[in-house]
């Protein structure tokens, strides 16, 4: 289908396409968004943060009106004010932190999953971003002060546990998970909304204590701040523009998060055109190894050799792990930072391997080794990125809207950035 | 995956001929002389370097030891280690076989017996290079008893004083005991007791996920047993860089590990004649089923029958003895070497500090111990290697740091030999070419990682490096070709 449409047009259908995916799969009665496509999928809180974020697209793009949008908006907020904040293990949050899974209906936990942090931060992000773009008066001034009472009711000091750095998570069931950040990931988004908070903050330090662990390397010819998974490296800036502004540690590099981003695709896709490991597909305009849906444990002998797969997990490049499988949306997620790459290489798909693109939505997971294993339905992650990823390139929207936000520039100056529009 | 074959017959007379150099039967101390110029509590590798030096120098020497010479190294460290870890490579090697042309054929079975009778026959083989016949012919006085200080410049020998100008401590460490409720009464082997099994667990649990759990893990999993490593961390090999660990995770869930981060060990026991290690990851309760447990959670110094406090030695129980830079303890005539004493516990490092400290002690100049410019290894397949500081000590120091980083699926030769994990990473000081460390995975970065400890020793930065012509195809190219890309990151500025 791509061959034929513009740029322009083609990216439109592919945007409202990952849009109606939200729609489709949003709760009328509490705003919450299921995490996938698949039956009985319960609702991930860092979809709704992306969703929240897309509602402004579909206002100015008219997939929704004004009203209609500030209605559904306001539903969720009023949805995650209300709903249960204790300790005890089927609440819908603690310490105004939200469990990573909740059920769809009732909006309490499931799963024993944990209070997460980088979700809850991805779901504050959309918080905010709704509290900057709906500036009207009724639904739209509750809008606002309900996204300002539930970014200060998050206790980014409770989630150090003592510590410099934040934990990864908590459960009702033994405490905070033991393990923290390593390396440079998506991270930084957490850190940005926990030093601005004006009731619970992370000290200003904290940043810099998780970048200590950061490593500058030469991979593949390019100069990175390394971490394998792509969506590592799109999912803070989804929300914000890194164009220019740096914090203490890409200052010493001469460097930005946004030129890094487009340092890390054109490690991705000169993993893909070397191919190590030889993958049916791969190469420069076949990549986008991260983080997603595969094709699960499985054993193949192939040319005499031993392959395996595996299902869900943090792909990444060049360290690995690499099963073959692709995240058929991460090329054009790649748009605001490698427009080029990412239109060449999202057509290439779209022309070559157009099963991976139903309705006009891309699929999680594709694994052209093991007989074109496609993964089954959608998920909200990928769409939600991909309708904010889309319009960062085509208006810059989202980063215009957060560009204005207090608490993320507060964040952002107070972990050490500056230069640029700061 | 190998399977277990019938016992073979197990040959005595090797036994006899390695205890005959590391501890003769019926072994009688000589009379000792009214004063040493030095005396060694501890025949591992840090003493037993120690002393051989000490006598070319021309200095008396007593040497003490309670067990074996050889300490942990040759009797339950890295000797046995390695030798069990090649016949799991060799018979690992097999499984792969039709990619590279083999004919299918039945897979053999594993001779657990052949394996460590040829450990064993390695062992006494390496034995005979610090023979006590060897010690004797240089000089050095042993003497096999329990040694105690009785004051400032006397050790005493089971009975026996000694009485010295100075003194090397290099007793070494041993494995940590458990504190895990159950595990005492259940049973379980470490390091020491490990080599001495007769017959292969069919289930095998690990418990530590530190370089020797991980080597013993993935090897008994090669010979056949069904292994489970629970490991109390996010990663294995704490100490180590997270990619290096993690392709270490991988390749150990590639041979069959069945591999548990994350997971404590909170209780062990008997049921239906099997042992239990009941665990928790994450608040989940689980419960693995085997038939022999390893304990590897770390060692401890010995330090606690020494009588130190007699002596004026400064120790803590955890830590070890108190040493300065220049492996000097708070008794100004007495120093130590080794594991008792350093944090990074290899037998390199140990054998080095042991030459180091008598230098220190008799020679006109003292020299600080550079713990930095020592490389070691982690054995798994790949092997693990790293020399000098990491990214994050760098960083955690204010010293802004690069990193060179070469995968060996880029690297000809190791595409020819079909062993392509892993990678070199050099870490560069940022605005020079001096190199600061590196690590190394690959499946023999334990050579490869000298080249770099010449390089660094050399003070060779990334400049000349990336000129220095390597044979072609190598693996130790890579190190050249990290070179090249520091060199071609400042003419193109690649990335930026």
């Amino acid at each position: 289908m791509s061959a034929e449409l513009t740029d322009d047009a083609l990216l439109d259908r592919l945007q409202r396409a990952a849009f109606t995916y939200l729609s489709e799969n949003t709760s009328a009665h509490n705003g919450l968004v299921a995490d996938t496509s698949r039956p009985g999928s319960p609702c991930s809180i860092a979809v709704v943060g992306f969703a929240l974020s897309c509602y402004p697209v579909a206002v100015e793009r008219s997939w929704l009106s004004r009203r209609e949008a500030a209605a559904l908006t306001l539903k969720t907020l009023q949805f995650f004010w209300h709903s249960p904040q204790n300790e005890l293990p089927d609440a819908t949050g603690f310490k105004g932190f939200y469990y990573h899974f909740l059920d769809m209906q009732s909006g309490l936990r499931v799963w024993q999953c944990e209070l997460s942090l980088v979700d809850t931060a991805l779901l504050m992000a959309g918080v905010l971003t709704v509290g900057r773009y709906f500036d009207g008066a009724g639904d739209e001034e509750n809008i606002r002060q309900l996204s300002d009472a539930l970014y200060r009711r998050v206790d980014w000091h409770w989630a150090r546990n003592g510590r410099e750095t934040v934990s990864q998570g908590w459960k009702p069931e033994f405490g905070f998970l033991h393990y923290g950040w390593e390396g440079y990931n998506e991270a930084t988004i957490v850190y940005v909304l926990g030093v601005s908070s004006p009731t619970h903050p992370l000290p200003a330090a904290s940043f810099a204590g998780w970048t200590l662990t950061y490593q500058w390397e030469n991979l593949l010819g390019h100069d990175v701040l390394y971490s394998g998974p792509l969506f590592t490296h799109f999912f803070s800036h989804a929300w914000i523009d890194y164009r220019g502004i740096q914090d203490a540690f890409m200052r010493e590099k001469g460097s930005d998060y946004f030129e890094n981003t487009k340092s890390a695709i054109a490690i991705h896709r000169e993993y893909g055109a070397r191919n190590p490991r030889g993958y049916e597909g791969y190469g420069r305009d076949f990549w986008g190894i991260t983080a997603g849906d595969g094709p699960g444990n499985q054993e193949l002998r192939e040319s005499r050799r031993d392959r395996r797969f595996f299902g869900y997990m943090a792909r990444g490049v060049p360290y690995g792990p690499d099963d073959g499988t692709i995240a058929p949306w991460a090329m054009l997620a790649a748009l605001p930072f490698s427009p080029e790459a990412a239109l060449r290489g999202t057509r290439h798909l779209l022309e070559s391997y157009p099963q991976v693109c139903p309705k006009d939505r891309f699929a999680s997971g594709y694994n052209a080794t093991l007989k074109g294993w496609l993964s089954e339905g959608w998920f909200g992650l990928d769409q939600g990125l991909l309708v904010m990823m889309i319009e960062n390139y085509r208006t810059g929207l989202i980063w215009e809207l957060t560009r204005q936000c207090p608490v993320i520039r507060a964040g952002l100056i107070r972990a050490g950035f500056t230069g640029g529009w700061l | 995956m190998p399977h277990i074959a019938p016992a073979a017959q197990s040959d005595p007379s090797s036994r006899e001929d390695f205890l005959r150099k590391v501890h003769p039967p019926g072994w009688q101390n000589p009379p000792p002389r009214s004063r040493y110029d030095l005396v060694i509590v501890g025949g591992g590798p840090a003493g037993l370097i120690a002393a051989d030096f000490a006598r070319r120098q021309g200095l008396s020497v007593a040497l003490v030891e309670r067990y074996r010479l050889g300490g942990n190294s040759l009797n339950s460290g890295s000797i046995p280690s390695k030798a069990i870890i090649r016949a799991a490579r060799v018979l690992s090697s097999l499984r792969d076989d039709e990619e590279y042309g083999a004919a299918a054929f039945e897979r053999p079975l594993t001779d657990f017996r052949a394996v460590m009778e040829r450990t064993r026959r390695i062992r006494t083989r390496i034995a005979e290079y610090h023979s006590i016949e060897r010690l004797q012919a240089g000089g050095i006085d042993v003497f096999f008893a329990d040694a105690r200080f009785a004051e400032a410049h006397v050790v005493i020998a089971g009975q026996t004083p000694l009485s010295f100008k100075k003194a090397l401590i290099a007793t070494g460490a041993r494995p940590r005991s458990s504190d895990i409720p159950g595990l005492d009464l259940v049973g379980y082997l470490t390091s020491d007791s490990i080599f001495d099994l007769a017959e292969l667990p069919k289930r095998f649990g690990v418990i530590g996920g530190g370089p020797l759990g991980c080597e013993l893990a993935q090897a008994f999993c090669r010979l056949g047993s069904r292994v489970t490593i629970v490991q109390n961390e996010a990663k294995f090999l704490p100490d180590e860089e997270r990619e290096a660990a993690e392709l270490l995770s991988m390749s150990m869930s590639r041979d069959g590990v069945d591999t548990r981060l994350n997971t404590a060990v909170v209780g062990a026991r008997m049921e239906g004649g099997a042992k239990w290690l009941d665990t928790v990851n994450d608040g989940i309760k689980c419960s693995i089923e085997v038939d022999e447990v390893l304990l590897s959670i770390g060692r401890v110094p010995n330090v606690e029958t020494l009588a130190l406090a007699a002596g004026g030695i400064g120790f803590d129980p955890a830590q070890g003895i108190n040493v300065d830079d220049f492996l000097r303890t708070t008794n100004v005539d007495v120093y130590a070497a080794g594991d008792v004493c350093n944090r990074r516990q290899f037998a390199n490092v140990a054998g080095s500090s042991g030459r180091l400290a008598v230098q220190n002690a008799f020679g006109a100049r003292s020299e600080r111990q550079h713990q930095e410019a020592i490389p070691w290894c982690t054995y798994c397949d790949p092997e693990i290697a790293h020399i000098g500081v990491h990214a994050r000590e760098a960083r955690e120091r204010s010293i802004p740091v690069e990193c060179y980083t070469v995968m060996m699926q880029d690297v000809d030769r190791a595409i020819t030999d079909g062993v392509d994990d892993g990678f070199v990473k050099i870490y560069v000081k940022q605005g020079t070419d001096q190199i600061i460390g590196a690590t190394i995975v690959a499946t023999r970065a334990s050579e490869l990682i000298n080249e770099m400890s010449v390089i660094m020793s050399a003070k060779i930065g990334m400049r000349r490096l990336s000129t220095m012509v390597h044979t072609y195809p190598s693996q130790s190219d890579a190190i050249r070709l990290a070179a090249v890309a520091f060199v071609n990151s400042r003419s193109d500025g690649a990335g930026k």
